[in-house]
């Protein structure tokens, strides 16, 4: 795990982790930085020291919103939010118990809808989604105004080709990268 | 013009009135759409926090069909939107990628499709164009501009400046619409931690809808289905939450601009906002 875990890490965006100089702009401008236990500029600083692995039972990994913040700013060109999905990875590979709840589980969800239809069935998803959290009857004012103003749709409505968004997951799962 | 349009899953369901008001407006302007047959989902940010190798094939294959029509991309979604652009800078910087993506699709790519966001596309058309639509003008209506984070973040993929855009107050000046300067144009609004990370959302939101409360903007507008969700189906909840009161609707560029040019506003949309805009638009007139 060590050794692909780098490899991973590094070249995710090919870029030199070691050009950080912890100015702490990331942070600065990080929207969800008051919900993170390690701060964006913390991420690096840990990447650095090689002790990345403590990041990947982070709370702060699932709490990033991808809104690129960190880096459309950085002085240093690092691409910390392509960082931290590569983190994700790797954290789900470590702990699959992650995928239990919260991000990681509607990540899940979202991508079983794909696989399955070619499109996300945005009913399906939510209701999926509740059920695993065990919380049925969320939003379930919401579902009610969106289904009488046919915001949301009863039925899937699927790709033909099923075949060719089959084949892209399961390239996915040989390994291509 | 012609472009080949890409609606996306949520403008065929949540974002419903974005799709109908993009063609609409589209249609009145001379920009003629065609569905792309067939397309999948881009795999939004489920893909990308999950397998880079998903987050570029899946667009991939939106971009190869289009491809195969021979015409430009018009993405008014803002996730999907940055999705096909950042696959197709992948795309031309990993030859490696670009093979495994090619081997499993069965297709090949020549990269010479462009993607244009919905601001792109409005704006090529020129002020002149819109202006000549503009039957109803809004003056009197004061509106901030909301880009959020996908149309603009990160520089590689982004259609504006990513720190002070200004594409849609450009497409909105014919309307004489009275666009604010604000703080909160591209401010994230916490897209799907709405569902894994409530709390957190929430507080986005809510940073969102002060800075609009605080320049008294009567209405916002986005480009971004995501946005659009946030801030209108979610604006209750956040009043909820924080003992707040906003009362800020939520409009579509594509339905801003439609009233501006006369349409009717139940072929519009208008009638699905959570967050009531009647009282915006009698300010107008409409």
């Amino acid at each position: 795990m060590n050794e692909n875990f780098w490899s991973e890490v590094n070249r995710a965006a090919g870029q030199k982790i070691t050009h950080c100089y912890q100015c702490g702009k990331c942070t600065a401008g990080c929207p969800v930085a008051f919900a993170m236990d390690y701060k964006p500029h913390q991420i690096l600083r840990l990447l650095q020291l090689g002790r990345g692995e403590e990041l990947l039972s982070s709370r702060a990994l699932w709490v990033c919103s991808s809104c690129q913040t960190c880096t459309t700013r950085c002085p240093c060109h690092i691409d910390l939010a392509r960082l931290i999905d590569a983190l994700r990875f790797f954290s789900r590979q470590a702990f699959p118990q992650v995928t239990r709840h919260g991000m990681p589980l509607f990540n899940e969800v979202f991508l079983r809808s794909v696989k399955r239809y070619g499109r996300v069935y945005e009913l399906g998803l939510t209701l999926q989604f509740n059920l695993k959290e065990r919380k049925v009857w969320r939003d379930l004012d919401l579902g009610h105004f969106m289904l009488s103003r046919r915001k949301i749709r009863l039925l899937p409505e699927p790709v033909e080709n099923r075949k060719e968004v089959a084949q892209i997951f399961s390239a996915e799962k040989e390994g291509a990268r | 013009m012609k472009l080949a349009y890409y609606p996306g899953c949520s403008l065929k369901g949540t974002a419903r009135e974005y799709d109908l008001s993009t063609r609409l407006v589209a249609r009145h302007l001379g920009l003629e759409l065609v569905e792309i047959p067939d397309w999948n989902c881009c795999g939004a940010t489920a893909a990308h926090s999950t397998s880079h190798f998903l987050a570029v094939a899946l667009p991939a294959r939106v971009l190869a069909l289009a491809e195969d029509m021979g015409l430009d991309i018009l993405s008014p979604c803002a996730a999907c939107y940055q999705r096909l652009r950042a696959a197709q800078e992948e795309l031309k910087r990993d030859p490696e990628l670009k093979r495994q993506v090619e081997g499993a699709l069965g297709r090949t790519f020549e990269g010479r499709v462009r993607v244009f966001s919905l601001l792109e596309a409005l704006a090529q058309l020129g002020e002149e164009a819109l202006a000549a639509q503009v039957v109803r003008p809004l003056k009197g209506m004061q509106v901030a501009c909301y880009y959020g984070c996908l149309l603009v973040r990160p520089p590689l993929t982004s259609c504006d400046d990513p720190e002070q855009p200004q594409l849609m107050e450009k497409i909105l000046a014919p309307t004489k619409v009275d666009t604010l300067d604000w703080g909160g144009k591209n401010e994230c609004c916490g897209a799907s931690l709405i569902f894994g990370a409530r709390e957190v959302a929430l507080n986005l939101i809510k940073n969102i809808l002060h800075a609009a409360a605080q320049v008294r903007a009567h209405a916002l507008v986005t480009a971004c289905p995501l946005c659009h969700a946030n801030l209108d189906l979610r604006q209750k909840e956040v009043n909820r939450f924080f003992g707040t009161n906003f009362a800020i609707p939520v409009f579509y560029l594509s339905q801003l601009l439609g009233i501006a040019m006369g349409l009717n506003l139940r072929d519009l949309g208008l009638g699905s906002h959570f967050v009531d805009p009647r009282r915006a638009l009698r300010m107008v007139g409409s």
